[in-house]
């Protein structure tokens, strides 16, 4: 009896930690839900109400009916899914190389993959505006989708080359050993072993490209083009000086299903993908 | 049918590393053909040459006649079993073992039959649905090889297949080997750095030091007659005795003993004395040379006492291998070294002497 109230207090504390880590990271996750959940009296109303006295999903059905919320959702899967297979499909192939290969400059290009990456992502935002206007590119997606991928990129090169360098090198050799061609190597035998990196450097780059505001916000004007981001800060309410706190809060929900679904979805993958190192062949 | 010749193979990554340095041999059909040598002497790169993963600087490699230095790797027909086995881990035992005869467009059929008949051979039949990760060390081992024995290649190259298993196993796997290479009619060239496995497997054995071959015999011969210092000291355990003696008028001085030379030694200044500690016995009535000595180190090998002998007035040891019926240490022994067993080596080109006196 003695030993297990010994253990049992240790573990108590555990769990009040994880309690408390749970509570302080996912609050505003739980308040935005809430709120959404709220009728507009009980947003409003002083005292706070923290718990919705009356469940209405009105905040849900308007925006979709006021403002064309789906079509902002695909404008932003599009984006992303395609900055994200762009920057899968340039960088992998690069990682490879920076992996495999004995190239000359090989220290140099990763220098400078890697300071590409600690450049302040809004001192280049004047020169894209620049380029963006330029090239007549202004609500076309490729201001968008060139951006989110060349800002993708270093870190798709890094972790993708650390991955192919911790994978064995002799599967290759048994394999071009067997016949394999260059091309059925990289098919067959690497790109089925390199699944779980790819979904994680995948799902980085996705996120990354589905919550990126700023140049979203500038380069694309035209409201049937907005992305979800733009859209949400953009959400404007019945009069001009209210603040439609349970559209936001709505939309917020709304816009971050996605990437919650996405991680759900690929959860086992991204742990095999953060573990692949275990492969002892 | 698919002899394996390597002629004056070169190898060289920058200017001053040359792993391997103008080999040349050949291997026969059903040969089995060993590569030893210590740790960075390039064995392995010569497996990779002859595989096609890794270019030569020079010379030429040729199977069956044909000359493949160009070739790709797939093209040559040739099966690898690699010291990390290499098996794909997102592929069942049984695509593994068939991924070569896919490629090659064999029928399901077919290799649905060769399969289980080299599974059932090498008893992996309850694995084929696992997956590598799921298996042992040594079936993952067995899985390799069976990948490399159901393509029949006209070439099988190990490169140290054992040396993740354990001792036991090792054994085991070991005579596995030898049978199933018995069977085989192609060329095997296996790389080891242990000599038990090559002195038991191989119907040749070469030996490698610093990327230059240093003798190419049967196991029996590298052991009884090896050609110089290097091997002498590689092969055999515990190692041979190797002394330095300075000559003196067709005589070696082993302290105040002499010792006489062969006929091709007399010239010689220096030479070096080879023994190896299991021929030095104790001395009986009427033996040649006698050498006496007081024992400095006893080491219990289970079968017999190793004992390091300091002979008498020189700083020279002699190592040798009694029976462990009484407590030799710090006795004073006699030990006698029959001269059949010597063997005399340059000492400054480190090559034998040939001993055409016997
Ligand atoms: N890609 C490479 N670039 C430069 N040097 C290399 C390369 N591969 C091997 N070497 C060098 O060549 C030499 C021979 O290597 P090799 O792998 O053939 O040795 P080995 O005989 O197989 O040794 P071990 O028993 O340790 O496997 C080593 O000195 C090694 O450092
Ligand atoms: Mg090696």
């Amino acid at each position: 009896m003695a030993n297990s109230a010994r253990s049992t207090a240790p573990r108590l504390g555990l769990w009040l930690a994880v309690g408390l880590i749970l509570l302080l990271s996912l609050a505003p996750i739980l308040w935005q839900l809430l709120t959404s959940l709220k009728t507009t009296a009980d947003i409003t109303a002083i005292p706070n109400v923290y718990f919705p006295r009356q469940l209405t999903l009105e905040h849900y059905i308007d925006i979709f009916q006021r403002q064309p919320f789906l079509r902002y959702m695909l404008n932003s899967a599009f984006v992303a899914v395609v900055s994200t297979l762009l920057c899968l499909l340039i960088g992998t192939p690069a990682a490879y190389v920076l992996a495999r290969l004995k190239l000359p400059g090989e220290q140099i290009i990763l220098t400078g993959v890697l300071i590409v990456t600690l450049f302040p992502y809004i001192l280049l935002f004047l020169g894209l505006l620049e380029l963006v206007r330029n090239f007549g590119l202004a609500n076309n997606y490729l201001a968008l989708i060139v951006p989110y991928t060349a800002i993708n990129l270093p870190l798709t090169i890094l972790v993708m080359r650390s991955f192919f360098q911790q994978l064995p090198h002799e599967l290759e050799d048994a394999a071009r050993v067997e016949g394999y061609s260059t091309a059925q190597m990289l098919l067959q035998i690497l790109l089925p072993l390199t699944t779980p990196a790819l979904v994680t450097t995948g799902i980085l780059a996705f996120i990354a490209a589905w919550n990126e505001f700023i140049f979203a916000l500038t380069f694309i004007t035209r409201d049937s083009m907005k992305t979800v981001p733009v859209a949400v800060a953009q959400l404007s309410g019945t009069a001009v000086f209210e603040v439609p706190y349970g559209a936001l809060a709505a939309a917020t929900v709304v816009g971050t299903l996605p990437l919650v679904l996405l991680v759900l979805l690929f959860q086992r993958r991204i742990v095999q993908g953060l573990t692949a190192g275990a492969v002892k062949g | 049918m698919a002899k394996l010749e390597l002629q004056n193979l070169s190898k060289s990554y920058s200017a001053k590393v040359t792993p391997l340095k103008q080999l040349s041999l050949s291997v026969e059909d059903g040969e089995f053909l060993t590569l030893l040598g210590p740790s960075g002497c390039g064995k392995s790169t010569t497996l990779r040459l002859i595989a096609g993963l890794e270019p030569p600087t020079q010379g030429e490699i040729r199977i069956g006649g044909r000359d493949v230095t160009q070739s790709l790797p797939g093209e040559r027909n040739i099966a690898m079993v690699f010291q990390s086995y290499a098996l794909y881990p997102h592929m069942s035992v049984y695509d593994n073992i068939a991924s070569g005869l896919k490629l090659r467009r064999v029928a399901s059929s077919e290799i649905r039959r060769q399969i289980s008949e080299v599974s059932l051979f090498l008893g992996l039949e309850n694995l084929m649905q696992r997956r590598p990760g799921q298996l042992s060390g040594g079936q993952r081992q067995r899985v390799a090889l069976a990948r490399a024995l159901v393509r029949r290649p006209d070439v099988f190259l190990l490169d140290e297949p054992l040396s993740n298993l354990d001792a036991l196993l090792r054994e085991q796997v070991r005579a596995e080997l030898k049978q199933i290479f018995s069977q085989q009619n192609a060329p095997i060239v296996y790389v080891t750095h242990d000599q038990t496995e090559a002195m038991t497997l191989s119907s040749r054995v070469a030996v490698l030091n610093d990327g230059l071959l240093q003798q190419l015999d049967s196991p029996r011969r590298i052991y009884s007659r090896p050609a110089n210092r290097f091997v002498a000291g590689f092969i055999g355990t515990p190692q041979m005795n190797l002394l330095h003696l300075d000559c003196n008028r067709s005589c070696a001085m082993l302290g105040q003993y002499k010792i006489p030379l062969p006929v091709g030694a007399r010239s010689l200044s220096e030479v070096i004395l080879g023994i190896r500690p299991e021929h030095v016995r104790l001395v009986r009535p009427g033996d040649p040379i006698v050498i006496q000595g007081e024992v400095v180190v006893v080491e219990n090998l289970g079968m017999s006492d190793l004992l390091t002998v300091r002979v008498e007035g020189k700083p020279e040891f002699v190592r040798t291998m009694l029976s462990p019926d009484q407590s030799w240490s710090g006795k004073s022994i006699k030990l006698s070294i029959p001269p059949e067993m010597i063997h005399w080596f340059d000492a400054q080109t480190g090559n034998r002497v040939s001993d055409a006196t016997r």
